[in-house]
C-alpha cells in the first residue's frame, strides 16, 4: 500500500499530489472489500485557484462537527497532560514560540476555533486535501505535511487545553 | 576377455543401471501433458469467464491470504486469492538487505545456530496455528530443511517472531505441522544420522543411526516454542507429518522412507522394499511419561532466538538439554503401518479417521483406518517389530486404495465436502477422488511437476474448499522465459464444483514446497498497523527529539536519532574519527500507517535499516576516510523525501574535533563522552 506516485500534474497539483498519494492508506480500516475511491483518483478534480472563493467551514473537515462547549477556566490537569503528548508526539515538527516545521503553536487558538484544531490533529490527511486554510498552510511549509500521529479524540482535547493554557499566559 | 565373475558383475550393474534409468525416465520432469493440452485449460469456459473469478478489481482485497513457502529462498512469500498477486515477502531463516533483516543489530540474532551465523536458509512447510482443529490466524509455523530449525511468524506484524533450531536433527523435513489446539509443532529428520553426533565410519549407519522426532511445546498465549521431547526414531529417512483432529487426536503421523537403511546411491538402494512404514505416535502417551518423569536428559547445544517486539530485539538463549525418549520404552505409544512404496506425503482427513500416505513409487494410494487402527492394537495384529517397534498387519489397518491413481503421487488436501485431492508428480496432474468410494472422479493436467497442493484449512477440521493451489517445480514454456533459471510457479483450480477448473498461473519465489491458505477476514482485524512510540522499549530508542543524542565509549558511537517527514534529528553530525564505529539508532516517529522511513549511509558495509513507525533500527558504520558523508531516508516518504538527507563528518584517527550534533544549526540534545 505504500504509494510512491509519479506521474503528477502540474503546477500546485505537483506538492499536493504527492501528498495525496503518500496519505492514501485508509483503505485499511475497510475490511469489507468495498472501499471509499481511492484518493488520487479525484485528485485533480479541484479547480486550482479556487480556494478563496470556497465556502470555508470554520470547524475545517473531520470528526469534529459539532460546536465544542469549551469552559472559560484553563483544565490545568488536562493542559498538563497535553503538554506531555505535544512534546511525545509534536515536536518533531512543532514549536510553541516559533515556526520550525510547521507553524509556532503560540496563539493558534486565536487563530483558529478549536474544532478546526481538533480536525487538524485528528484528520491531517483530509485537511490537507479539503480545508482551505490547511492547503494554505502546506504551501507555507514547502510542502511539508502534517502527519496523523495517531491521537486519540480524548488525547487531541487535552493538546488542546494546553494551547489554551499557553495562550491564556500571554 | 569376459570371465563368468565379470559378467555377473557386469548385468548386475546393468540391471541397477535399467532401473535407474526407468526411474529417472519416470521422474523426469516436463514428461508430462504437452503444450495442445494446456490450451484446453478450463474446458468448456472461455477466458473471459475465467478471468472474471480471479479478478479482484483495483482497490479491492483478496478472499484469501495464502502463505507460500520460498524454498531455497529461505523466506515466506505472502499471496492472495483468488488473484495470486504478491503482498510481502516476509524474511525467514534468510537474510534481506530490503529489510535489514538478519543485517541489522536488532534482527542479526535472528540467523543465529550451533554452527555460528548462518545468512541462508530452505523454508519448506508453512502451517497455520489451530484453535479446536480450526485455523486461528495468529502464528504461522514454518520449517528449515538444512540446519534444522522452526520458526514462528506472527500474524499480527507479518514478522518471524522466533525461530528454534532442533538438535539431534539432520535435514528438518517432516515439520512444522502443528496439532489440533497447537500444543505441539512437531519436526522430524529426513536424514538419519548418529545421535549424539560422534565419528564414526558412514558404512557402519545402519542400526546405529537415529530419527529424532521432535515435539515442540506451543505456549497458548504468547505462541513461544519450547521442546518438550525427541522421540529417537530408528534410523529412516522421515519425510512428511500431519496430525490426528478430532478422533485421533493426541496422535501423530509421519511417512518414512529408506526403511532399508541405504547410505549410499539412494535412489537404487532405498527403493528396494515394497513397502515403508508411516510411524503413529501417540504423543499424548509420551507426553504423560515424560511428565512423570521418563525419558532421559541430553546434553546438546542448539540456538533459541526470539524477537521481543516491546524492545524490538531479538536475543538468542542457548538451548543445553532436552529430553529424549527411547520409544520401546513406553509401550503402545509407537506403531508402524505398512504402506507402499516410499510414501511422501502423508495427510489426514477432517474427520480425523482417514491417514493416507501417498506411495511415490507405487501407482497406488494407500488409505488407513484410525478406528482400525486402533482394533488392529487392541487385537495384537502384529505381524512384526522392527527395533522393538510393533508393525501392525498392512490388511487390518486398510481403508481403501486409490488403485492406479496416476503416476507419482505425493500430496494429499482435503475439500471438507468428501473429497481428497491429490498431487501427482510424474504424471503432472491433479487427481480428484471421494472418501469411502476410494474412486478417482476427476483429474486435471497442471504445468509441470506438480509437488504439494494447498487448499486453505485443508490441514484443520474445516476446510474452505472453494480453491487449490498446485504448486509446481517446472515452468518450461508457461512464462516468458528468462533465461536457464525459470520460476516456479503455483495454479490455482476451482473446486467447488465437480469438474476441477483451471483458473490462474503465478509465479512464485524460490520453490514453493508447500503453502497454507486462509481466509482473510480470520486475519486483517488482528494486523497491527503500527508500532506504538508508548510501548517502544528499544534501549536505544529516542522518542522525541528532545531525546536524541551522540554517545562516545572508546571508538565506539552511538547516535540516537529520529525520524519524521521529513527530516533526521540530528542531521549535521561531527566528532565522528577515522577507526569509530558509529551505530545509527534510528526511530521512527510516525504513528501513521504505512509510513516507514529508510536509513542508509555510504558505504556501510550492512544494509539499510527500512524503519516501520514507532519502531527503532541499528545500523553499524565504519568510516575508512575522512570527509563528509550524506546519509539519506530510502523510502519515498513525502514531497520533500529528496530533502530527507544529513550529514556526518568524519575527521582522521586522533583528530580533535568536538562531538557536536545539530538540527537547523542548532544544537539537538546531548552529547556524551563516556
Amino acid at each position: 500500500m505504500r504509494k510512491k506516485v509519479l506521474t503528477l500534474g502540474l503546477g500546485m497539483s505537483l506538492v499536493l499530489g504527492i501528498t495525496i498519494a503518500s496519505c492514501g492508506g485508509d483503505g485499511g480500516e475497510n475490511n469489507d472489500g468495498a472501499h471509499a475511491e481511492p484518493t488520487h483518483q479525484t485528485q485533480n478534480t479541484q479547480p486550482q485557484g479556487e480556494t478563496s472563493e470556497e465556502a470555508t467551514n470554520p470547524f475545517g473537515v473531520g470528526p469534529i462537527q459539532e460546536k465544542m462547549d469549551l469552559p472559560a477556566e484553563i483544565d490545568e490537569q488536562l493542559a498538563a497532560k497535553g503538554e506531555e503528548i505535544f512534546q511525545a508526539k509534536c515536536t518533531a515538527c512543532h514549536k510553541i514560540d516559533e515556526k520550525y516545521i510547521g507553524p509556532a503553536m503560540k496563539g493558534v487558538t486565536e487563530r483558529r476555533s478549536p474544532e478546526w484544531i481538533m480536525n487538524m490533529i485528528l484528520a491531517p490527511e483530509k485537511m490537507i486535501q479539503e480545508d482551505p486554510v490547511a492547503k494554505q498552510l502546506v504551501m507555507e511549509s514547502n510542502g511539508a505535511i502534517m502527519a496523523n500521529q495517531g491521537l486519540t479524540e480524548e488525547e487531541a482535547r487535552a493538546v488542546l487545553e494546553y494551547f489554551r493554557k499557553i495562550d491564556s499566559q500571554s | 576377455m569376459f570371465n563368468h565373475l565379470n559378467l555377473e558383475a557386469m548385468v548386475g550393474k546393468w540391471k541397477h543401471a535399467v532401473l535407474a534409468s526407468a526411474l529417472a525416465a519416470l521422474l523426469m520432469p516436463g514428461c508430462g501433458p504437452k503444450k495442445e493440452q494446456a490450451k484446453k485449460n478450463g474446458g468448456a469456459l472461455d477466458k473471459a469467464s475465467i478471468a472474471e473469478r480471479v479478478y479482484v478489481a483495483p482497490g479491492e482485497w483478496d478472499e484469501f491470504y495464502a502463505f507460500l513457502s520460498g524454498g531455497f529462498s529461505g523466506q515466506l512469500a505472502v499471496h492472495g486469492l483468488p488473484s495470486g498477486r504478491l503482498f510481502k515477502i516476509i524474511p525467514v531463516f534468510s537474510v534481506d538487505a530490503e529489510k535489514g533483516w538478519c543485517m541489522n543489530e536488532e534482527t542479526k540474532a535472528m540467523c543465529m545456530t550451533s554452527y555460528g551465523f548462518i545468512p541462508w536458509g530452505d523454508l519448506h512447510h508453512p502451517d497455520i496455528s489451530q484453535t479446536n482443529g480450526e485455523l486461528d490466524g495468529r502464528w504461522v509455523f514454518v520449517n528449515e530443511n538444512n540446519t534444522p530449525r522452526v520458526a514462528r511468524v506472527d500474524l499480527r506484524y507479518f514478522e518471524t517472531a522466533e525461530i528454534i533450531e532442533i538438535p539431534n536433527s539432520a535435514g528438518n523435513h517432516a515439520s512444522a505441522f502443528v496439532t489440533e489446539n497447537t500444543e505441539y509443532v512437531v519436526a522430524n529428520t529426513r536424514f538419519a544420522v548418529p545421535v549424539p553426533q560422534r565419528d564414526m565410519p558412514i558404512s557402519e549407519m545402519k542400526g546405529n543411526f537415529k530419527g529424532a522426532a521432535t515435539f515442540i511445546k506451543v505456549d497458548p498465549e504468547t505462541g513461544r516454542m519450547n521442546i518438550a521431547f525427541q522421540v529417537l526414531l530408528p534410523g529412516f529417512n522421515y519425510d512428511l507429518a500431519h496430525p490426528g483432529r478430532g478422533k485421533s487426536h493426541g496422535w501423530f503421523f509421519f511417512t518414512s522412507y529408506n526403511t532399508e537403511e541405504a547410505h549410499t546411491l539412494l535412489e537404487v538402494n532405498a527403493s528396494q522394499n515394497d513397502k515403508d512404514f508411516i510411524a503413529a505416535i501417540n504423543w499424548k502417551k509420551i507426553e504423560e511419561y515424560v511428565n512423570n518423569g521418563g525419558g532421559k536428559k541430553m546434553k546438546v547445544k542448539a540456538a533459541h532466538n526470539i524477537y521481543d517486539e516491546t524492545t524490538q530485539m531479538a536475543t538468542t538463549e542457548w538451548i543445553t538439554e532436552v529430553t529424549v525418549v527411547d520409544p520401546r520404552e513406553v509401550p503402545g505409544a509407537i506403531y508402524y503401518l505398512p504402506t507402499p512404496k516410499s510414501p511422501h506425503g502423508c495427510d489426514v482427513d477432517p474427520s480425523g479417521e482417514y491417514i493416507v500416505g501417498s506411495g511415490k513409487l507405487s501407482a497406488d494410494i494407500t488409505i488407513h483406518s484410525f478406528s482400525k487402527m486402533l482394533k488392529a492394537i487392541e487385537e495384537g495384529k502384529v505381524v512384526d517389530t522392527v527395533y522393538g517397534i510393533p508393525v501392525l498387519d498392512f490388511n487390518a489397518t486398510l481403508a481403501g486404495v486409490v488403485k492406479n491413481a496416476c503416476l507419482g503421487p505425493l500430496h494429499t488436501e482435503f475439500d471438507g465436502k468428501g473429497n481428497a485431492y491429490t498431487s501427482c508428480f510424474i504424471s503432472s496432474e491433479v487427481i480428484k477422488w471421494k472418501l469411502e468410494d476410494w474412486n478417482v472422479v476427476d483429474r486435471h493436467p497442471v504445468y509441470y511437476s506438480v509437488g504439494h497442493l494447498m487448499i486453505p484449512g485443508g490441514n484443520s477440521r474445516k476446510p474452505f474448499g472453494k480453491y487449490l493451489v498446485a504448486m509446481n517445480k517446472i515452468t518450461k514454456d508457461r512464462f516468458l522465459p528468462t533465461g536457464p533459471e525459470l520460476c516456479q510457479s503455483a495454479q490455482l483450480l476451482d473446486i467447488s464444483g465437480d469438474k476441477m477448473i483451471m483458473l490462474l498461473d503465478f509465479p512464485t519465489m524460490g520453490e514453493p514446497h508447500y503453502a497454507a491458505g486462509i481466509p482473510a477476514e480470520k486475519v486483517v482485524d488482528k494486523v497491527a498497523k503500527i508500532y506504538p512510540l508508548e510501548e517502544n522499549q528499544h534501549p536505544y530508542a529516542a522518542k522525541a527529539e528532545d531525546e536524541v543524542k551522540m554517545v562516545r565509549k572508546g571508538n565506539e558511537v552511538h547516535i540516537y536519532m529520529t525520524m519524521i517527514r521529513s527530516h533526521f534529528a540530528p542531521d549535521n553530525i561531527e566528532g565522528i574519527k577515522v577507526g569509530d564505529k558509529v551505530y545509527f539508532h534510528v526511530t521512527n516517529l510516525e504513528q501513521d500507517f504505512d509510513i516507514p522511513h529508510g536509513f542508509a549511509v555510504i558505504g556501510a558495509n550492512t544494509s539499510e535499516v527500512l524503519v516501520m513507525p514507532g519502531q527503532t533500527e541499528t545500523i553499524i558504520w565504519e568510516p575508512k576516510k575522512p570527509g563528509v558523508y550524506p546519509f539519506y531516508c530510502t523510502d519515498f516518504c513525502s514531497a520533500l523525501h529528496q530533502e530527507m538527507q544529513g550529514y556526518v563528518r568524519v575527521s582522521p584517527a586522533g583528530a580533535n574535533v568536538p562531538m557536536k550534533i545539530t538540527l537547523d544549526n542548532k544544537p539537538i540534545g546531548e552529547v556524551i563522552t563516556e
